[in-house]
């Protein structure tokens, strides 16, 4: 055992955080650190600085583009730019659907979609969840008819993320009723200018448009948008959630955010000094850097583990790093609401045009704080993974 | 001891319940909210003819002499409904200043036109670097001649966008922090040199930034003692935080129940999600953290009215870390358990949450409250 990062691992770590500082948009920092949201330009320019780089998908194999780092490498990779704090490459793409067309794509689907993928040429969204099936995803009705060289897709996605940008969407259909629930589920690349499509957003409690509805009238997909075999989607799906195992706890948001609080926190006064001498917080503060603390290691020992694993089975360790990863996330929101105290009341709505009501920076902090509730609901909400690791780790 | 509501406070709570689901379904509230003040004209001349704007005026001034009890039942009221009018502003915060500072005069004044309906007030205190610290002012009032001329800058001041008038705070003496040289002014919203910006709140509601530049105001607009005029702010304060636990029950019984409906028929893998053990037992836990709030913000009620300041306000003090702790918990627990559905502007969950995260940051969030419980007890400790 030896508990530290390599000399090479620190000067590759040293590498990245001196890329990142040169490369990346002061504007695009700014935007993350108050929390105000990214427009898309600004994550497709970062994304092709990082793909110039030869580091967008990072997480590849070497003949699709990819790195070769060691999973340690890769975790150091993604903690630097979230403590930047920079946008990750998008999620959709690199994380997501990428992978599965390696793992399962034919040669033409991964010629054809995996290098637009890496420099953000084409915006992907996620089309699983519906209003009837969320932690029952298997139970998903949206169908798709096989006619000749096509499917007819029928049915309504919801939730999905980002489905204003999106050129296309990996999307779970139901390609055989008949079938027990997980055996009739198809992976489909569907085209998002297809006719028949609509998108409609859903504004969420603060006042966000980042969710969507997408709803299917008999929408023609080529039957070669198929990823792997039809009625094995379930399995695609399986890999494609249990695929992200660095990352998840977003440990290095997490420390990003701690040093906002104590910023913010010597910017406020309270009782005629600065918030952050108040005992009662600081001692509240120390206290989410020491769980913080033991999720990195955590979260450390799990990447190690990634180097001696040979299956690309999901590791149930990572419903651990995301449900700690989401309270500490919370709790870091909670936080800064305490910092800003009477002036967390104004609300600037989307479009807002004139000087801020309070100080500058407290306009942002109570919409995040409602925002991030969703941390403990998407990709499996909470109470799910535990169900998983009660079944997968304890075996109850 | 009786916790039951006697005959006419049940009545009080029927009439206003029946109004409330009458009128303020949330497509009205929606309606409300968008018009120009961002509440209801037509509301407030219901609660005016309910009795409610005088609810705890003395007779000679137009209200009904009501206590404590009955404004936890008004308040509570307005909590599950999500009421958008300036019913704390005026009523409770405004009018607590006349009933608690002001003279017969001004009593005769101004409460009976609150009572009708005529009048809106709001509390100017804020300041930028005030916090919490209810002493903390520097807004200035210096005498001239036989008045009084007040310069400084108020902030988030609740319904400030539209009152007629402001009940300012400000120093006549001492320094920035001090307890003595604080005074209380009435000042009216269109007197020359006051200023203010309207903005719409997370929740829903609407505040401003209020300015006062060389404000001129006659001897009649002095509220209490100038100068010793803390001990009143703490008083209306103390009431006012006793009502806003009863408005936060109110909106916490209403996230209650929607989370027991919803796990009650949403169906996920086969079954009511409400049929998995998990969330039963979160649900009674959510109930837990309800019947704690609801006890303190009936204690708080009940010591609202107390003369004693200091065991007055740490009585306050413990329901407000109470209903912090509680709202707190509830409004996670009732999203978490709708799953994405509690997320969207388009239900009413989400409208709680941001209710109560509001109230805890009224006149000081639980921890503020639980430090000021922890000094008293050094300083009981001591004696
Ligand atoms: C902001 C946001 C973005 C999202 N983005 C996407 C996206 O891009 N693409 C996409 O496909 N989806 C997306 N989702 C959907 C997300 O994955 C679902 O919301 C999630 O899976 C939960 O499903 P649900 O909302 O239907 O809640 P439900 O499944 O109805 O759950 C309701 C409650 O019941 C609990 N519950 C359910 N089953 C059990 C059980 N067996 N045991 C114990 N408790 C249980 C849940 O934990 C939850 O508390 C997003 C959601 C949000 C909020």
């Amino acid at each position: 055992m030896d508990l530290r990062f390599t000399p090479e691992e620190l000067a590759f770590r040293d590498e990245v955080r001196g890329f990142i500082r040169a490369n990346l948009p002061e504007g695009t920092r700014n935007k993350l650190v108050e929390g105000r949201p990214l427009d898309k330009d600004d994550t497709v320019f970062w994304q092709r600085t990082l793909n110039k780089e030869g580091w967008a998908v990072y997480n590849w194999p070497v003949e699709w583009g990819g790195t070769g780092w060691s999973p340690v490498k890769q975790y150091l990779f993604q903690d630097e730019l979230q403590q930047a704090p920079a946008p990750l490459p998008l999620g959709f793409g690199v994380t997501m659907v990428g992978p599965v067309l390696i793992a399962f794509g034919s040669e033409e689907q991964k010629r054809r979609y995996l290098p637009p993928i890496a420099n953000l040429d084409e915006w992907w969204c996620q089309g699983f969840s519906e209003p009837g099936a969320g932690s029952d995803l298997a139970s998903l009705r949206t169908s798709a008819r096989r006619e000749r060289d096509r499917y007819i897709v029928n049915g309504q996605k919801i939730w999905t993320s980002l489905a204003q940008y999106a050129d296309w969407m990996f999307c779970l259909v139901r390609t055989d009723p008949q079938a027990k629930k997980q055996e009739g589920i198809s992976f489909l690349l569907i085209d998002m200018k297809s006719p028949g499509i609509t998108r409609r957003p859903i504004v969420t409690i603060d006042g966000g448009r980042d969710v969507n509805e997408v709803f299917f009238d008999d929408v023609e997909v080529p039957a070669e948008n198929l990823v792997g075999e039809e009625n094995k989607g379930w399995d695609y799906a399986k890999f494609l959630l249990g695929n992200e195992r660095t990352g998840i706890a977003r440990v290095g948001t997490s420390k990003e955010r701690l040093r906002r609080i104590r910023e913010l926190a010597s910017l406020t006064s309270a009782n005629g000094r600065p918030f952050i001498e108040d005992e009662r917080f600081r001692e509240k503060l120390a206290a989410l850097e020491v769980e913080l603390k033991a999720l990195e290691m955590t979260q450390l020992r799990v990447v190690a583990a990634e180097r001696s694993r040979r299956d690309n089975k999901p590791d149930p360790a990572s419903s651990i790093l995301k449900i700690k990863g989401s309270e500490i996330q919370q709790a870091t929101s909670e936080l800064l609401l305490e910092v800003v105290g009477p002036y967390a009341m104004p609300f600037e709505p989307e479009g807002w045009n004139e000087p801020p009501v309070g100080p500058e920076w407290a306009a942002t902090i109570a919409p995040a704080y409602f925002n991030w509730r969703k941390i403990s609901i998407y990709g499996g909400t909470n109470e799910i993974q535990k169900n998983i690791i009660a079944k997968a780790i304890l075996g109850l | 001891m009786d916790f039951d509501l006697d005959e006419e406070q049940r009545l009080l709570k029927e009439s206003l319940d029946r109004l409330l689901s009458e009128r303020y379904a949330f497509e009205n509230r929606k309606a409300y909210q968008q018009s120009p003040e961002g509440w209801s004209r037509e509301m407030w001349a219901h609660y005016a003819e309910l009795g409610l704007l005088g609810l705890s005026f003395a007779e000679r001034f137009g209200g009904s002499e009501k206590g404590a009890v009955e404004t936890m039942i008004v308040m509570e009221g307005f909590g599950r409904a999500l009421a958008l009018e300036p019913y704390f502003a005026t009523v409770i915060l405004g009018a607590g200043f006349l009933r608690y500072g002001g003279s017969e005069e001004q009593c005769a004044a101004l409460l009976p036109q609150i009572a009708a309906g005529k009048l809106t007030l709001a509390f100017a205190h804020t300041e930028r670097d005030s916090r919490y610290d209810l002493a903390h002012i520097s807004t200035r009032a210096v005498r001239e001649g036989e008045g009084w001329v007040i310069d400084g800058e108020k902030g988030v001041v609740l319904h400030g966008d539209s009152a007629d008038r402001f009940v300012v705070t400000a120093r006549t003496g001492g320094g920035e922090r001090d307890r003595e040289g604080i005074g209380v002014f009435l000042v009216g919203a269109e007197s020359p040199g006051v200023g203010r910006r309207g903005y719409p709140t997370q929740d829903g509601l609407k505040a401003a930034e209020v300015t006062f530049n060389r404000v001129r105001v006659g001897p009649e607009a002095v509220l209490g003692e100038p100068g010793e005029a803390l001990s009143l702010v703490e008083r209306v304060v103390d009431e006012a935080i006793a009502a806003l636990a009863a408005e936060a029950v109110g909106a916490m019984a209403a996230m209650h129940e929607l989370t027991l409906d919803y796990l009650k028929t949403r169906r996920q893998f086969g079954r009511e999600i409400g049929s998995f053990q998990v969330l039963q037992h979160r649900a009674v836990d959510m109930l837990m953290a309800l019947e704690q709030a609801r006890s303190m913000a009936m204690y708080a009620t009940m010591m609202a009215g107390e003369e004693d300041g200091a065991a007055r306000s740490a009585a306050v003090s413990q329901a407000k870390v109470q209903i912090g702790r509680s709202g707190r918990f509830i409004a996670h627990q009732a999203i978490q358990l709708h799953g994405g559905i509690g997320m969207t502007m388009e239900y009413r969950v989400g409208h709680y949450f941001k209710r109560v995260t509001m109230i805890d940051s009224a006149f000081g969030d639980a921890d503020h409250h639980l430090k000021r419980l922890a000094r008293e007890n050094a300083t009981r400790a001591a004696a």
